[in-house]
Order: structure tokens, then C-alpha cells, then sequence
């Protein structure tokens, strides 16, 4: 009986192995090993030697590394709020269950399926200069059309504006989700209240999702700071490294210059600033919901 | 400040589906009236049709004489307080009971001095920093019905309030209910499936069966005299009993009926001509059924099953051609289930139902 007990013990935990193994593999050894790459000068051929923190004085001696941190810090202060707002406004719009409504929710999630080479390649035709879409409109009204994509300023928000596009649907999802999850009766003790639609949005629908705003802001900020292939594939960094993210950084001092244990240590403090985001933004959202509770 | 309620000829219907069927209805100010019917009668439609929260499809719904199912719910003057309470999750009881006045733009102390007033007089000043969650039921029932008092309105609506609660505090809430409506004097209705719940509170009970109101009346006329055949077995537990009718004879005014396994039984009453006992049903509650002592002889009645509640007995049972009677007697009663008793009707708490269901009563008392 205790024989058996213990076998079907043992037995449970073979459930959950194949994705214990896939997250060890994947996730928990090259965290350790990023780590201990980041204290070695090492490139692809072959063991390297101890560093200590030689690695990561480097990478704060790098301009090219300060600037795409402050690429990156930018568009996710930018993007992230961007993207909370839209999807809450497209979310508000879309909240009633008409044929209207549930086409176009399925419109704006759609984006976010494809993947991002067709995201960039749409927008390059938006944003590339001469035939551009948006070129095109220029010259019809008679402007000096901007070159998007190689102008500094304008290349980071173009990759921005293509981002916005693409992850929007996600966020207008999780807002919806949680829209639906309000009680009809709170809207209807507001209208026998006199609430204005401005007071009801505020006092009673806001407050009631907060728990899901602080949820998509997270999420964003934490898929946010790995851009990566937007800005690969639509500006390649440029003009003159001002649209480089981090990601992309790492990708370049990794894999262009095969310098590894420099590029582990840009990746430690990509780490850092997304655990600090993520503890910041999940330390604020429980205290808050201690006082509402 | 109360308010009377006029509801001409309302109607309410989804796509074809009639939901209420040409309903009227007149409230007088400070009168407690309570809505009572099965589920799916349409009582708490019509309820929300007064606080706007439903469209009238036809019809008027006046309060103080002044028209308002063109108005929002919020320019009707009236409150409500829901069955789910609704409170406002995030804001403190405080908050969630000053929301409306703030949103007509009331005066900061005007706000706090009746929200001060109104959780003295529900004694939930205490709890008045908490939010919600931190309330028991009958802690945010109270608080629900605090915000509607505050608004000082024209009528109180109420939406099955007590549902939520257990059966004592229901009890106790359904006192504070008719305290509270005899101190504010405000026109209140009330909605509920309760029966108990509705003869206990109501200056006058509405009951509504099929989209049509079966019967208006206070609540001993409802239970004395119900107009129809369902309202006497919707009200009254346990319920009316009703025998078929074999036949019916007038005799100037006493009338010679013949029911089922009741045998001969003469009675006062004052039948339309048109009255036929095809179709047609005796109705007789327990208590009106005596059970005799040992020795006399009246009407067989076959006891099935005995529940004794204490002060009283009931006994289900059986006629001699099989026909269910249900009989009260006092709590002493010996009876088992198996013996067969001897019973008498109190002729004078006779009721006839004709085969729409129609009642007609005994005049003898």
C-alpha cells in the first residue's frame, strides 16, 4: 500500500517533466550560462578566460551601447503607453456584441498574427521614400516628403508606429476580456446615480480593470524592450545608430563581432532593467490592490 | 417627500416576445406595494421599466403626476437597490453612498450631513471607510439601501433584496424594511417570489402570473379572497387544496355542490347563471378543514404522510375516491399516517373556481 503510495508519487512528476526538461534546457541553463559567459572574454571558437567584470565595464564604456539602452528606454516609454491607451480605446469602442463589432475586433487582432518580416515589409511600403504610401500622400498635398526610415527621429518612431500596429491586438484582447467581466448591474446603479459617461469611465469602469492595465503594461514593457526584428529589417539600426535597440546591440557585438562574453553582459543588464520593470510595475499594482481590497 | 406611481396600459416586448401585456397600475404616495408572482412573470421588468432601466414598448409610467419613461433612470427620482446590492467595488461605503449626490452636484456638506444621517439610521456608521468586500451581506445590503436613501427620493425600488441573505437575517431585514418605510413614509415597491415576504411588508400586494396582473389587493384580500384559481394556489403554504366539481345547484342563495370524494355540501353563494362545474373547481385551505373528534362522523379522509410543525399538523391525505386533500389541525393531533379521520369544511370558507378560473366566494361570512 505505502509501496504503491510512493510509486504513484514518483508518477505525478512524470506529468509535468517534458516541460520541466524544455524549461531547464531553454530557459533555466542559459540563464546560468549567460551569466557565466558574461565573466569570460570569449568568442565562438572556443573556451575563453576569467574576466570577472571586466566584461560589463566595457559594455558601460560603450556609447554605442548607452545609446541603444537610451533607444530602447525611449521607445518603450513611448510605445508601452501608446499601446496601453489604443488597446483600451479600441476596447471601450468595441465593447457591445454586434456583427460590427466582432468583425472589427477580429480585424484589429488579425495584425498580430503575421509574423514580422510581412509587419515590417507592409510598413516599408508605407514609410520607404519615392513610392512610398506615405510619399505618395505627401507630394499630392505638396510636401517635402520625409525620408522616415534614414532620418534620425523619425526612423525609431517609424519603427514604433510599425510595433503599435502589430502588437496592438493583444492588449484590445486582455482589455475586452476584462470589460466583459464587469457586472452590468455597477452601469446600472451608475445611471440611476446621474454618473456622466465621463464619471462612469472613470469611477467605475477604470477602477474595475486596473488589475488588467497593470497586467498589459508589464507584458508590454517586457516585449517592448526586446525589439529586435522591426528595427532590424526597417532601418538596421541607422541613421548613425540612432533606431538601435539593445537587442540589438547584443546581436551585433555577439554575432558581427563574435565578441560573447561582451554581448552576455549587455544581455545581463537587458535582464536587470526588465526584472526591475516587471518587480516595479507588479510591487505598485499589489499595493494598490491591498488598499481597493 | 413620496410620490405616486401611474402605470397605463404598459407593454414590453422583446422582438415578438411579450414580456408584460398592457399593464395598469396605481400607486398612491407612501404606499408599500410589493410585486409578487412564479419567476419569469415579468414583476422585476416592470420594476426596472419604472427605473428606466428598460425601454417601455407601449404605455405611460408617471411619478408625482410628472411623465418620466421618456426620462433616464437618473432624472426619474426614484432609487433602486438591486438584488446583486451592486456597491461599487473600489470606493468605501462612504464613497459608494455620496456618488450620486456628487453627481448632481450637490454641496460637499450637504453630502457628508445625509450620508452621516443615513448610516445612523441603518447604524453603519462605523463601516463607512470599508470597501465591500470587507462587508458581511447584511452589511452591504444595508449600505445599498443607504444609497438609496441618501438621494432622498420620490420611491424606493426594490429588486429581491433579501434573496441574497439567510433565512434569520432575512427575517430581521424584512422588520427593518417596514420600520424603515413607516419612519421615511416614501412610496416603496418591492419586488420578490416570497410570499411571506410579501404579506408581511405590503400595504398592497400586486400578484403578476402569465404578463398580466392576476390581482390587486392588500394582503388579506389576497389570501381571503384570491380572484383567480392561481392566486389561491400561489399564496397561502400549504396550498389551497381544489377538488373537481361534479355538479352545481342553486337554491336561491344557498347552493347545492357536489365535489369529488367531498359527497353533498351546501353553501352560500351568489353563482352567474352562466356558471357550469365542467371544468370547474372547489377550493378549501387546510386550515379551514376541521379535523373531528374521535366518534363523529363527517367525511372520510385517508391520512398519507403527518408533518407536525410544532403548533400545528398538517395531514396529506386522500378522499374515499382518491381525490388529495391536505388538512391543518392543532399540534396535539395524534394522528398517524394510515388512519382514516373524519373532517368537516367550514362552509363559509368556500371558494368556487370556474373552468377559466374565476374565483367566487362564499358569502357566508
Amino acid at each position: 500500500m505505502a509501496e504503491s503510495y510512493r510509486r504513484s508519487q514518483w508518477s505525478n512528476g512524470l506529468f509535468i517533466l517534458p516541460y520541466l526538461s524544455v524549461f531547464a534546457v531553454l530557459l533555466v541553463f542559459p540563464l546560468f550560462w549567460g551569466a557565466w559567459l558574461s565573466l569570460h572574454k570569449v568568442d565562438l571558437f572556443g573556451p575563453g578566460r576569467f574576466v570577472g567584470l571586466g566584461n560589463y565595464t566595457r559594455v558601460l564604456a560603450d556609447p554605442v551601447f548607452l545609446q541603444a539602452l537610451r533607444n530602447s528606454i525611449i521607445f518603450v516609454l513611448v510605445s508601452v503607453p501608446a499601446l496601453v491607451i489604443l488597446g483600451l480605446f479600441l476596447a471601450l469602442a468595441l465593447n457591445k456584441t454586434t456583427r460590427t463589432t466582432s468583425f472589427l475586433r477580429g480585424l484589429f487582432f488579425s495584425s498580430s498574427v503575421l509574423s514580422v518580416t510581412i509587419v515590417t515589409l507592409i510598413w516599408r511600403f508605407v514609410f520607404i521614400p519615392g513610392d512610398g504610401l506615405l510619399a505618395v500622400i505627401s507630394e499630392q498635398f505638396g510636401i517635402q516628403p520625409v525620408n522616415f526610415l534614414s532620418t534620425s527621429g523619425w526612423s525609431l518612431f517609424s519603427v514604433g508606429v510599425a510595433t503599435v500596429w502589430w502588437c496592438l491586438g493583444l492588449p484590445m484582447m486582455l482589455f475586452l476580456a476584462a470589460l466583459q467581466q464587469i457586472p452590468n448591474d455597477l452601469y446600472e446603479a451608475a445611471a440611476l446615480d446621474n454618473a456622466s459617461p465621463w464619471r462612469v469611465l472613470t469611477r467605475v469602469t477604470l477602477p474595475s480593470i486596473a488589475r488588467t492595465i497593470m497586467l498589459v503594461t508589464i507584458i508590454q514593457i517586457v516585449m517592448q524592450f526586446q525589439l529586435f526584428g522591426q528595427a532590424q529589417i526597417m532601418t538596421n539600426g541607422g541613421p548613425n545608430g540612432t533606431s538601435r535597440p539593445l537587442v540589438m546591440y547584443i546581436y551585433e557585438v555577439g554575432f558581427v563581432r563574435w565578441d560573447v562574453g561582451k554581448a552576455a553582459a549587455a544581455s545581463e543588464f537587458l535582464f536587470l532593467i526588465i526584472l526591475v520593470a516587471a518587480m516595479a510595475q507588479y510591487v505598485i499594482s499589489s499595493r494598490k490592490s491591498e488598499v481597493s481590497e | 417627500m413620496s410620490a405616486s406611481i401611474e402605470i397605463t396600459n404598459v407593454t414590453k416586448r422583446y422582438g415578438a416576445l411579450a414580456v408584460l401585456d398592457d399593464i395598469s397600475l396605481s400607486i398612491k404616495a407612501g404606499e408599500f406595494v410589493v410585486f409578487l408572482g412564479p419567476s419569469g412573470c415579468g414583476k422585476s421588468t416592470l420594476l426596472r421599466m419604472i427605473a428606466g432601466l428598460e425601454d417601455v414598448t407601449a404605455g405611460t409610467i408617471s411619478v408625482a403626476e410628472q411623465r418620466v419613461d421618456t426620462l433616464p433612470p437618473g432624472k426619474r427620482g426614484v432609487a433602486m437597490v438591486f438584488q446583486s446590492y451592486a456597491l461599487y467595488p473600489h470606493m468605501t461605503v462612504a464613497q459608494n453612498m455620496s456618488f450620486g449626490l456628487e453627481n448632481i452636484g450637490l454641496p460637499k456638506d450637504e453630502i457628508e450631513r445625509r450620508v452621516q444621517q443615513a448610516a445612523a439610521t441603518l447604524e453603519i456608521a462605523h463601516l463607512l471607510d470599508r470597501k465591500p468586500q470587507k462587508l458581511s451581506g447584511g452589511q452591504r445590503q444595508r449600505v445599498a439601501i443607504g444609497r438609496a436613501i441618501v438621494k432622498e427620493p420620490k420611491a424606493f425600488l426594490f429588486d429581491e433584496p433579501l434573496s441574497n441573505l439567510d433565512a434569520a437575517l432575512r427575517g430581521r431585514t424584512r422588520l427593518e424594511l417596514a420600520q424603515l418605510h413607516a419612519r421615511l413614509g416614501s412610496t416603496m415597491i418591492f419586488v420578490t417570489h416570497d410570499q411571506v415576504e410579501a404579506m408581511t411588508l405590503a400595504d398592497r400586494i400586486v400578484i403578476m402570473h402569465n404578463r398580466k396582473i392576476e390581482q390587486i389587493g392588500t394582503p388579506m384580500e389576497i389570501y381571503r379572497r384570491p380572484a383567480s384559481r392561481f392566486v389561491a394556489g400561489f399564496v397561502g403554504s400549504p396550498a389551497m387544496n381544489f377538488v373537481p366539481l361534479r355538479s352545481v345547484a342553486a337554491n336561491g342563495r344557498t347552493v347545492k355542490i357536489g365535489a369529488s370524494g367531498l359527497g353533498e355540501i351546501h353553501a352560500a353563494f351568489r353563482l352567474p347563471a352562466s356558471f357550469s362545474p365542467e371544468g370547474a373547481s372547489l377550493g378549501i385551505r387546510a386550515e379551514d378543514i376541521t379535523v373531528l373528534p374521535a366518534g363523529q362522523t363527517g367525511i372520510a379522509l385517508k391520512a398519507e404522510v403527518v408533518e407536525r410543525l410544532g403548533d400545528r399538523t398538517l395531514i396529506y391525505g386522500q378522499l374515499a375516491d382518491g381525490t388529495k386533500l391536505t388538512a391543518e389541525t392543532d399540534g396535539r393531533s395524534e394522528a398517524r399516517g394510515g388512519d382514516t379521520l373524519q373532517i368537516a369544511l367550514d362552509t363559509t370558507a368556500i371558494h368556487l373556481f370556474d373552468a377559466a378560473g374565476t374565483a367566487h366566494h362564499s358569502e357566508g361570512d
